[in-house]
């Protein structure tokens, strides 16, 4: 029986046209330039200089505070300048530039082909050992993984669930490693398993991954406790709570977070990094990456090494296509519209998406017609038209707050599904901001 | 350089807009129109084009030369006031009564409030009711115009159901003597009725244009639902505690524009409620309303009054019929 969750969604055509594109090693370029704003949070500091030599694997940035994590070096070569470089909105962000030599990697990552399945490290030893491999989520947040996996004393973890829906339109990076890793990722769940002190877990896959679903529950075999969970297609299945909800009928409260209900949900690609940092010592500094849209000639996945720049990328798939109108990290849903081509990947990016004008361009703005259509596809049972409405009232952040505007997770059903154009979510993010920030500030009583 | 373009997610959009929702619901309205240029023939057409093309005139030259605004009459919902307002009159209308309406329907009724989205009461039932309490005799007179696909008509009737029913009732009789007199059979009723306005000629050709509407997702099937299920409930009682002098529920169902009403007036986006719990409420309200009038009021139909007061409590019901938020509150101060 498919599940989903119960409240809104839409409906989008997912395109996933790089389902059956294996995974391929994208070649290491003579240049890296790593970013150490790797993720939300404190940005990490960086602790090589000009002329350092590195090694793949090695540390070059520590983390500056709680919401932080390590930074690893993706090549081997001499570092030529540590400074400030565009990220992909253009905002100037430090950058770590290395000059590539060879590819020689730290001794102590195993890079053998075998699958290690025992797990002989002890909670403690488990998170130290993620912390120290800069794991962030890979599912679009990219929050650290080490603080998902140390929930406050007071609240117990019942469940692990592992996303594997990829609810967004044309991204196969995780469809990609369930078909292709499937034992991996669940030695990965069982290590955050044991992190975690719980002994169920489920892994949620949409079905239109019929394969990675076949794959997953073949390799799931050998773990009892570890249960595949076949998703209906709806976006956005993917979303943190509505995965919860999918899979337990567990509500997260609002603003609460997963671990209030029980759950800790991590990403498929997390739990491979996961593996790769508990069992092979192997840091995070690659990644798979779908590079597609309609108007790229040759739509592949690619395992990436951060810091490669997007320029670079569009050179293996063909060039830069003559009617692409947009870059875009990510997916169509939630992914971020690049305005700098040559800032380069991170460790959360999964996707390169290119767009055409007509796929992607805005169209005009009209009345609010009150059909209702956003406030049946939000997720949340949220009312956009009123958020909008209160909004563009201006100074309305009591009612606003009183709309629960700060439980939007901000997935664009809304502003996907409005028949009028209107710019639903853009507008509902930026009040969202300030009464977040209002409601922060306020005393507590 | 070329240009990108950079704007915040989400980066697609389905590919719904005004303009399509509106041009469904004309196709769903397709059906009953073919079904009254088949039985009235010329003034069927006549009513339908002057009515959309004053309609758009209208917000042309009121949005153009009055407001200054954007003219927005390419978005089809004029044009649908216009053929929404055709189908509620009765067939021998002349030119002149649907130009009358339209030009309410627009100017006042949805102009005024600022155009598309912004009215509170349903343009074409406004334009409507002011022809009723207007122009009486002629919005009453339901005399069958001559057809070119059929002549010689069978049955030239010249009240409708409900009237006959109560101008029967007034004088007297009891109602199965009225009922069979005047042979309404269910039957008859449902594929092609005598009495009525332009558009509920075919009950059948109305229902195949909410099964339209429905599978396209332009509306969704509480408010009709209600509606219909209230009448048919509170008709049953009142039928079976005196069957001598309330009408029945097939009878009232099928008659009055409850079906045109309910699929196509009803549901409105803008004069109708955003949630389930409200169209709910919406819709039980305009059956009770349509039931007392047609009962105890002194039209016979009501339909119309029906839709227009539950107008009035749509932002109530959008205020106090909240969608079900995700997760419980907790306040962590």
């Amino acid at each position: 029986m498919k599940k989903t969750f119960k409240i809104g969604g839409v409906h989008p055509n997912d395109n996933k046209l790089t389902s059956d594109a294996i995974i391929e090693v994208f070649p290491v370029l003579d240049t890296a330039y790593i970013s150490m704003a790797q993720h939300l949070g404190a940005p990490a500091e960086p602790i090589v200089q000009k002329g350092d030599k590195v090694r793949v694997g090695q540390v070059i940035g520590k983390p500056t505070g709680f919401i932080s994590g390590f930074v690893h070096s993706s090549v081997s070569g001499t570092v030529t300048s540590v400074e400030p470089l565009p990220d992909l909105a253009g905002n100037p962000v430090t950058h770590v530039v290395i000059a590539v030599e060879g590819d020689e990697w730290c001794e102590e990552i195993d890079r053998t082909p075998d699958i290690k399945r025992d797990i002989p490290y002890s909670s403690e030893e488990i998170i130290e050992k993620i912390k120290n491999a800069g794991i962030v989520g890979l599912g679009g947040a990219a929050f650290p993984t080490h603080v998902k996996l140390n929930p406050p004393k007071d609240k117990k973890a019942e469940f692990l669930i592992l996303n594997g829906s990829e609810c967004e339109p044309y991204v196969t990076a995780d469809d990609r490693i369930m078909k292709e890793r499937p034992e991996e990722i669940l030695i990965g769940a069982a290590i955050m398993m044991k992190a975690l002190n719980v002994d169920k877990a489920f892994v949620g896959i949409e079905e239109n991954k019929p394969q990675a679903i076949a794959s997953m529950k073949k390799a799931a075999e050998a773990f009892p406790q570890i249960e595949i969970v076949t998703l209906k297609k709806k976006y956005p299945q993917g979303g943190e709570k509505q995965l919860i909800d999918s899979v337990t009928g567990r509500r997260v409260p609002s603003m609460g977070l997963p671990i209030d209900v029980g759950v800790v949900v991590q990403n498929v690609g997390t739990s491979l990094a996961v593996y790769e940092a508990v069992q092979k010592n192997q840091p995070l500094f690659e990644g798979v990456v779908t590079v597609t849209g309609h108007c790229v000639t040759e739509q592949r996945n690619f395992l990436l090494r951060i810091g490669t720049p997007f320029s670079k990328i569009l050179d293996a798939v063909g060039g830069l296509p003559k009617d692409a109108a947009k870059f875009i990290s990510g997916g169509p849903m939630m992914g971020k519209a690049v305005a700098n081509i040559d800032a380069s990947t991170l460790k959360g990016t999964s996707a390169f998406l290119l767009m055409t004008e007509e796929e992607t361009r805005r169209k005009e703005e009209g009345n609010c017609i009150r059909c209702g259509k956003c406030t049946e596809a939000c997720p949340m049972g949220l009312e956009p038209y009123l958020l909008n409405k209160l909004c563009r009232a201006g100074n309305r952040y009591d009612d606003l707050e009183k709309e629960k505007i700060f439980d939007c997770i901000e997935c664009g059903c809304c502003l996907y599904t409005c028949p009028a154009n209107i710019p639903l979510l853009d507008i509902i993010r930026i009040n969202k901001a300030e009464v977040i920030k209002i409601m922060r500030n306020r005393p507590k009583k | 350089m070329r240009k990108l373009i950079v704007s915040p997610a989400p980066h697609i959009h389905s590919k719904e807009n005004t303009k399509s929702l509106m041009r469904d619901v004309i196709i769903a309205l397709s059906p009953s129109l073919l079904v009254s240029i088949y039985f009235f023939g010329f003034s069927a057409i006549k009513l339908v084009i002057v009515g959309a093309f004053t309609c758009v005139l209208v917000e042309y030259l009121i949005q153009k030369y009055l407001l200054h605004t954007k003219v927005t009459i390419n978005d089809y919902s004029a044009a649908l006031t216009g053929v929404l307002l055709a189908l509620n009159l009765p067939p021998n209308s002349p030119w002149w009564l649907i130009l009358i309406g339209s030009i309410v329907a627009i100017g006042i009724a949805k102009m005024t409030f600022g155009g598309l989205g912004q009215n509170v009461f349903n343009p074409a039932l406004v334009g409507r009711v002011f022809l009723l309490i207007s122009f009486p005799a002629l919005m009453t007179d339901w005399s069958i115009p001559q057809s070119w696909f059929r002549d010689g008509i069978d049955a030239v009737s010249s009240a409708t159901p409900l009237a006959l029913v109560k101008e029967g009732l007034a004088a007297g009789q009891s109602l199965p003597d009225i009922l069979a007199a005047n042979d309404f059979s269910a039957k008859q009723m449902l594929f092609v009725k005598m009495g009525g306005s332009v558009g509920e000629v075919s009950a059948l050709a109305l229902i195949l244009g909410f099964i339209y509407l429905l599978v396209r997702r332009v509306i969704k099937p509480y408010i009709p639902v209600a509606i219909v299920g209230t009448i048919f409930v509170m008709t049953l009682i009142f039928n079976l505690i005196d069957p001598a002098h309330f009408t029945g529920p097939a009878f009232n169902i099928l008659t009055g524009g409850v079906l045109l009403g309910s699929i196509f007036m009803a549901t409105d986006y803008a004069t109708s409620p955003m949630t389930t719990k409200g169209m709910i409420i919406y819709g039980v309200g305009i059956g009770v309303i349509t039931v007392l009038i047609r009962y105890f009021g002194s039209y016979p139909e009501g339909v119309s009054f029906a839709i227009l007061i539950m107008n009035a409590t749509v932002p109530l019901l959008n205020k106090y019929c909240k969608p079900a938020r995700f997760g419980k509150e907790v306040h962590n101060g």
